[in-house]
């Protein structure tokens, strides 16, 4: 049978890249994709917690369920946001967007 | 007296353990080869099912169809399948080759994962996964991908215009989709397919068939048939998606298309036309299986016949419809029914009825409740219905001689 | 080896795999499809957790609304079809020792913790996860507040990402 450690070291070996990805990308678009990973690597860790410590009770799956929700939500927003900026400034390298630069 | 495939699949089990194979390496051997069956069947029909298009679309064009090769033209297809597959391969320049070669496989494989949760009879179901219904709706969504994949990897910008007005039907059409599908599935409370057939003793289309609409219409808005085909109308962007896309791959989004209309009928016909239900269906299994199809090809034909008779939606009165009428009515519907749904749950022991007559006055109570619905939504559609034709402009005359100028000589 | 570990593995490969594909590649939409695969590989390994449910809607919410949305914005805000410039940004180096840093530290923190290595108890037998699931997330006295919070943020987003993205009429 699968261990639980093998579901906890692929979820951190996930959350990192995707933590890569957030920070060492220049687009924004793929800044977001590396988010993404993360989300996904914080649920499979919920799930797989679920299954192995608490599969009585329903704790684990809902909050994957309220992340699931949330996740949709940051990048039905957040798409928005960046092509509103690509509008505007006709870039979505995070770079350029610094007008708040002080 | 067991279903034929019941039969051979147990022969083929004890056969294999005769072989010495443990039972595990059995069990898996089996669900591959019925997985390969699945598939080739769905393949095979649908080169039946292309025929059949062609010549009922003829006969009620009043001509005669295909029928040079063999009896009533019913080897045409194979024809038409050698020519496809001898034509040249030609990639635009700068497509993308991984993407563009990908597209059409996921087109037809989105498809035919939907076979793998259809029931035929009551044993015989690929794998009854106690999230059926959702399953449907997911592997819906994939085809969405592999038009934006068409469209992107050809380098054309027709293409791409196609597959992103193709998508944005599709994305459209899913939500009433899925909110009709929650209907069903309230009345049965269960999402297994074999659950959701076995809970129609009434067909689900006399319960709620404002949901069975919707449902069909919205089904033949995600495939891309008329008369929503405004994807792949020849006068319409060159061909949408498809333009740069010839020989088997072309062939493989034609196949695809066809057999997700065939898919829809026979969707429609598990959900809301009680599937493999009949008489007899349970003791004769094969019997089950005989009902399913006859359900699913009345439907096809049903699918056929509109495509034939009505006229192309615009994409705005496309988009339109999905998300000014078929959403607000589905919420309604559900919302409607899963109130009445409880109301009866808690009320029908009080009403001492004969066992056989509940699943009938059920459906009664629902039936009401739609018709009810129906007269509302019409009530509030009569101020937006057009009252005279708006006039453009005045009609030009034909063949009128001009007015002689006035002459200055009098 | 039992056969499901070695369906792990592999499924884990794949996954990781894709995964550095997607904050690698220089091609936005390459990055979006490989992210695709990513999330395939998730869903896969929701259904080895007995959470066969979470694989579907997976599918639906992350690959058939997510990924969709990813490919769509990609392919409206770039102006030619080839991809132009590095990738990765100038302290892409540091981002990288941050990540390999935080694995490291995350494992040894992990591996202290006495249950680790445990093994997957049998579900209790007669609840089905689907049904109980339903009924906690509109109980009063279990999720039904978490999951009517959700639904309004839900609603938020959707008219919030209209307002946004909406062009002004001229």
């Amino acid at each position: 049978m699968i261990p639980l450690s093998w579901y906890l070291i692929l979820a951190a070996a996930l959350f990192c890249i995707g933590l890569f990805g957030v920070l060492g990308r220049r687009n924004a678009i793929a800044i977001l994709m590396g988010i993404e990973l993360m989300l996904n690597a914080v649920n499979i860790n919920l799930v797989a917690f679920w299954r192995y410590r608490a599969a009585e009770g329903i704790a684990g799956q809902a909050f994957a369920i309220i992340v699931f929700a949330v996740a949709a939500a940051e990048v039905a927003v957040g798409l928005a946001l960046i092509i509103s900026i690509y509008r505007r400034r006709n870039s979505v390298v995070a770079d350029d967007i610094n007008l708040m630069k002080g | 007296m067991d279903h034929p495939i019941t039969i051979i699949a147990r022969w083929l089990e004890t056969l294999m353990l005769g072989w010495g194979l443990a039972p595990g390496a059995v069990t898996t051997i089996l669900t591959l080869l019925g997985a390969a069956v699945v598939g080739a069947f769905g393949l095979g029909l649908v080169i039946f099912t292309i025929w059949l298009e062609r010549k009922l679309y003829a006969r009620i064009q009043d001509r005669l169809g295909p029928n040079r090769v063999g009896p009533w033209g019913i080897l045409q297809t194979f024809p038409d399948m050698i020519k496809i597959f001898t034509k040249e391969f030609i990639t635009p320049d700068g497509a993308d080759k991984v993407v563009y070669n990908l597209a059409p496989i996921l087109s037809v494989s989105a498809v035919l994962l939907t076979w793998a949760v259809i029931p035929f009879a009551p044993a015989i179901i690929g794998t009854d996964v106690n999230v059926g219904v959702l399953y449907l709706v997911a592997v819906g969504s994939l085809g969405a991908l592999s038009i934006i994949m068409a469209g992107w990897s050809s380098n054309n910008k027709y293409a791409m215009l196609g597959a992103f007005r193709a998508v944005a039907q599709m994305v459209s059409y899913e939500v009433p989709m899925v909110l009709a599908l929650l209907i069903p599935v309230l009345l049965a409370q269960t999402m297994k397919m074999n659950g959701l057939v076995e809970a129609q003793q009434v067909w689900f289309i006399f319960y709620v068939p404002i949901a069975a609409l919707i449902f069909f219409i919205t089904s033949l808005a995600e495939t891309g048939r008329a008369p929503f085909d405004l994807l792949e109308a020849e006068s319409e962007l060159v061909a949408g998606f498809q333009t740069e896309y010839s020989g088997l791959k072309f062939g493989m989004f034609y196949v695809g298309e066809f057999l997700h209309a065939f898919t829809i009928s026979a969707l429609t016909a598990t959900l809301f036309l009680g599937g493999w239900q009949g008489l007899g269906a349970e003791r004769f299994p094969i019997l089950g299986t005989i009902f399913f199809f006859i359900k699913t090809f009345a439907v096809y034909f049903v699918v056929i016949w509109i495509r034939i008779s009505l006229p192309r939606l615009r994409i705005d009165q496309l988009l339109n419809f999905s998300w000014k009428f078929l959403t607000p009515l589905a919420l309604v519907l559900l919302l409607a029914t899963a109130i009445v749904e409880k109301l009866w749950l808690d009320l029908y022991p009080s009403l001492n009825l004969v066992v056989g007559a509940v699943p009938w006055v059920h459906a009664g109570v629902h039936f009401v409740l739609n018709l009810l619905i129906l007269w509302g939504m019409l009530n509030l559609l009569k101020p937006h219905k057009v009252k005279t034709r708006r006039t453009v402009a005045e009609p030009r005359p034909v063949a009128v001689a001009p007015e002689p100028p006035v002459s200055e000589i009098s | 080896m039992t056969p499901v570990q070695l369906i792990f593995l592999a499924v884990a490969a794949v996954t990781l795999a894709a995964a550095l594909m997607v904050v690698l590649t220089r091609n936005l939409i390459h990055a979006a499809l490989w992210l695709i695969v990513t999330l395939f590989g998730v869903a896969v390994f929701y259904v080895l957790l007995n959470a066969g449910f979470f694989a579907v809607v997976q599918v639906v919410v992350y690959i058939g609304a997510i990924a969709i949305l990813f490919i769509f914005a990609a392919m409206l805000t770039r102006r030619v079809m080839q991809d132009t410039g590095p990738q990765l940004n100038a302290g892409s180096w540091l981002a990288g020792l941050v990540a390999v840093l935080s694995f490291g530290g995350l494992v040894a923190v992990l591996s202290q913790w006495p249950g680790f290595s445990s093994q997957a108890a049998a579900l209790p037998e007669g609840a089905d996860p689907l049904v109980q699931l339903g009924t906690a997330l509109v109980s009063p006295d279990a999720y039904v507040l978490p999951f009517e919070l959700a639904s309004v943020l839900l609603v938020a987003a959707m008219i919030g990402a209209i307002t946004v993205s909406l062009e002004k009429k001229p």
